[in-house]
């Protein structure tokens, strides 16, 4: 018998607690099997955030430390500023990292901090009930943009991988998406790529990657797919910003 | 080893480097900077880590990132600072973690100045932040027993996996005495942490976290943490000074306890029976032996460097079975011997009001 599917070694066997059509479980699974296939998992040290994503600690299986709110870029520099040798990442969600987390994140890449931090944008808050994310695109309805994001009043979203891009520090940062296979592929790619920096002793590392709320959103989980091809994506463009190369330039 | 003349601050950072402290995380605040100055050039050499962070609020949690990860750690910095780094605390004391915390407090409240003051007392013992926790709360009065502390500190925090703060004020940060060092603690000697996140190389994943959403596990958690609170009540610390016959006892920590040990002997002098208690170890805070060094007294009285925070631990401490009185300065004044005296002299002629 060949096995061709099956669970990766960085996961454990507990059931997520997220709802039908987020991706999170995607990206979860994204990160795990490259974190196997790098062969580190008993070298690695994950940060989970607060946010959709706090309770990551229950379903990937290795060293985890769970942050406040937004802190978990310093919360990993100070765990790989212990263990140099060791591979050590941030899962951060919209809210965490572009909000109450911007100071941490730009510090840590500007720092050039040598860890990976995987970003998870759905453009809202999941886990407190469906408010305005900084990443919540202009008339796109929340808990707390009713009548659709107003850009007088309430701003406009943060691109944040060109952001994080300008910043010398930065070594690779780049955006996916995970709403079909082929970007899903892509993805994966893009993450290992960023583990492969640190590996490398290459600097700070970011994926952007776009994900789905299909519940705060309040769509179909197909739908919701469609929902950030369409609308996410023309203002989100996918794409490596920046590499270590184009640094040394 | 012979003594040195040193700076408050720098000999602090050279009791941690002596403790085995290896990583600091800090950002500048007055009257605490020439700590973060002097590991800037200290770590390096003995292959530790310096890093100045964008905010207290990083520092602090890099420190978080660094004590779950198995590693002597500290911060410091001074009331504003300490305020922003109170969200990291909270989730250490949760998460049980060991770390060194250092607060050259100055006057406040909000800006405040940066003058010595006292005024972080509650803050500093009653937790700072939100839910029931405790910091183990040391208090030196001299550069001496701050160097004599660090070592202890360090060890307080790995024995009881809690941070531990060490309360000075920007008197004893900024002033100079002659100190003696410890011999730098073998990192051997240094306690194994298998809870500690470094790689889960041949054993179960660890996890470094205060989440408990299920309310009885949290319940469960908050009984554990406070046994261990009360665990702490052996590690009391204090002096007790002139206090046997004591009619009038002085009470104060750090700074201020040495300008009521002065006033107590100027008091003496003029034939009137006063003591000085300095509790040292603000948390735990050491009752029995307050109520031993008041045992004879009429009169006790508060010298602090703040609108009255002590005072009120001392009357809760004591059961209000002994009139306790308050004097303080605030906002950087400093109360002189002179006057300490005559509020003794005023209690021992029988005025005052509780």
């Amino acid at each position: 018998m060949i096995t061709v599917f099956e669970r990766p070694k960085s996961m454990t066997t507990t059931r997520t607690h997220y709802c039908p059509g987020c991706t999170h479980g995607i990206i979860h699974r994204l990160v795990a099997e490259v974190i196997d296939e790098l062969g580190v998992q008993e070298e690695t040290i994950g940060v989970s955030p607060v946010g959709c994503s706090v309770l990551a600690y229950n379903y990937f299986d290795f060293d985890m430390h769970q942050a406040a709110h937004g802190r978990a870029p310093a919360v990993a520099t100070g765990i790989k500023r212990v263990h140099p040798d060791k591979v050590v990442f941030t899962y951060q969600g919209d809210g965490d990292l572009a909000s109450i987390g911007a100071a941490e994140i730009v510090h840590a890449a500007a720092r050039s901090e040598k860890i990976t931090t995987i970003f998870v944008n759905n453009a809202i808050y999941g886990m407190t009930g469906g408010q305005m994310a900084p990443t919540t695109l202009v008339g796109q309805e929340s808990m707390t943009s009713p009548k659709g994001r107003d850009a007088n009043t309430q701003g406009y979203p943060i691109r944040v991988a060109e952001m994080l891009a300008t910043l010398e520090g930065a070594s690779y940062v780049a955006r996916v998406s995970v709403h079909n296979p082929q970007e899903v592929a892509k993805a994966k790619k893009a993450i290992k790529t960023a583990f492969e920096y640190q590996l490398a002793g290459k600097g700070f590392a970011l994926v952007e990657v776009l994900s789905t709320c299909p519940t705060n959103w309040g769509y179909t989980p197909k739908e919701a797919c469609k929902w950030l091809e369409e609308n996410m994506i023309p203002y989100y463009p996918l794409g490596v910003k920046k590499t270590r190369e184009e640094v040394q330039g | 080893m012979a003594k040195v003349l040193m700076k408050g601050n720098e000999a602090l950072g050279e009791a941690a480097i002596r403790a085995g402290c290896r990583y600091f995380f800090g950002y500048p605040i007055t009257p605490q900077n020439e700590l973060p100055h002097y590991l800037a050039k200290r770590m390096p050499e003995v292959g530790g880590v310096f890093l100045q962070a964008e905010s207290e609020v990083a520092a602090i949690n890099m420190v978080y990132g660094a004590a779950g990860a198995g590693a002597r750690v500290m911060t410091s910095s001074s009331g504003p600072g300490i305020s922003l780094k109170v969200e990291g605390m909270t989730y250490i004391a949760g998460a049980e973690l060991p770390c060194v915390i250092v607060n050259m407090q100055r006057g406040g409240p909000g800006l405040g100045s940066i003058q010595p003051a006292q005024s972080d007392y509650f803050q500093a013992v009653k937790g700072g932040g939100h839910g029931d926790y405790k910091l183990i709360v040391l208090a030196p009065a001299t550069i001496q027993e701050m160097v004599d502390l660090m070592g202890k500190a360090f060890d307080l925090a790995d024995e009881y996996r809690n941070p531990v703060m060490i309360l000075g004020d920007g008197i004893l940060g900024q002033m100079m005495e002659a100190v003696e060092f410890p011999e730098e603690e073998a990192p051997a000697k240094l306690p194994e942490k298998p809870w500690a996140t470094t790689g889960a190389k041949g054993r179960k994943s660890n996890l470094i976290n205060s989440l408990y959403l299920e309310a009885k596990a949290l319940e469960d958690h908050n009984h554990h943490l406070q046994a261990k609170y009360n665990s702490m009540a052996k590690e009391t610390l204090s002096e007790s000074y002139k206090t046997e016959d004591a009619e009038i006892v002085l009470v104060g920590y750090g700074s201020s306890a040495r300008i009521a040990k002065a006033a107590v002997d100027q008091a003496r002098n003029l034939g009137i029976k006063a003591g000085l208690f300095r509790p040292i170890t603000l948390f735990p805070f050491p009752k029995k032996e307050l109520q031993e060094a008041c045992k004879n007294a009429k009169n006790v009285l508060t010298v602090e460097m703040s609108m009255g925070q002590l005072v009120e631990d001392i009357r809760y401490n004591l059961e209000f079975k002994v009139p306790v009185h308050f004097y303080g300065r605030a906002g950087g004044m400093i109360p002189t011997t002179r006057a300490v005296l005559e509020e003794v002299k005023r209690l021992a002629e029988g005025g005052g009001k509780a």
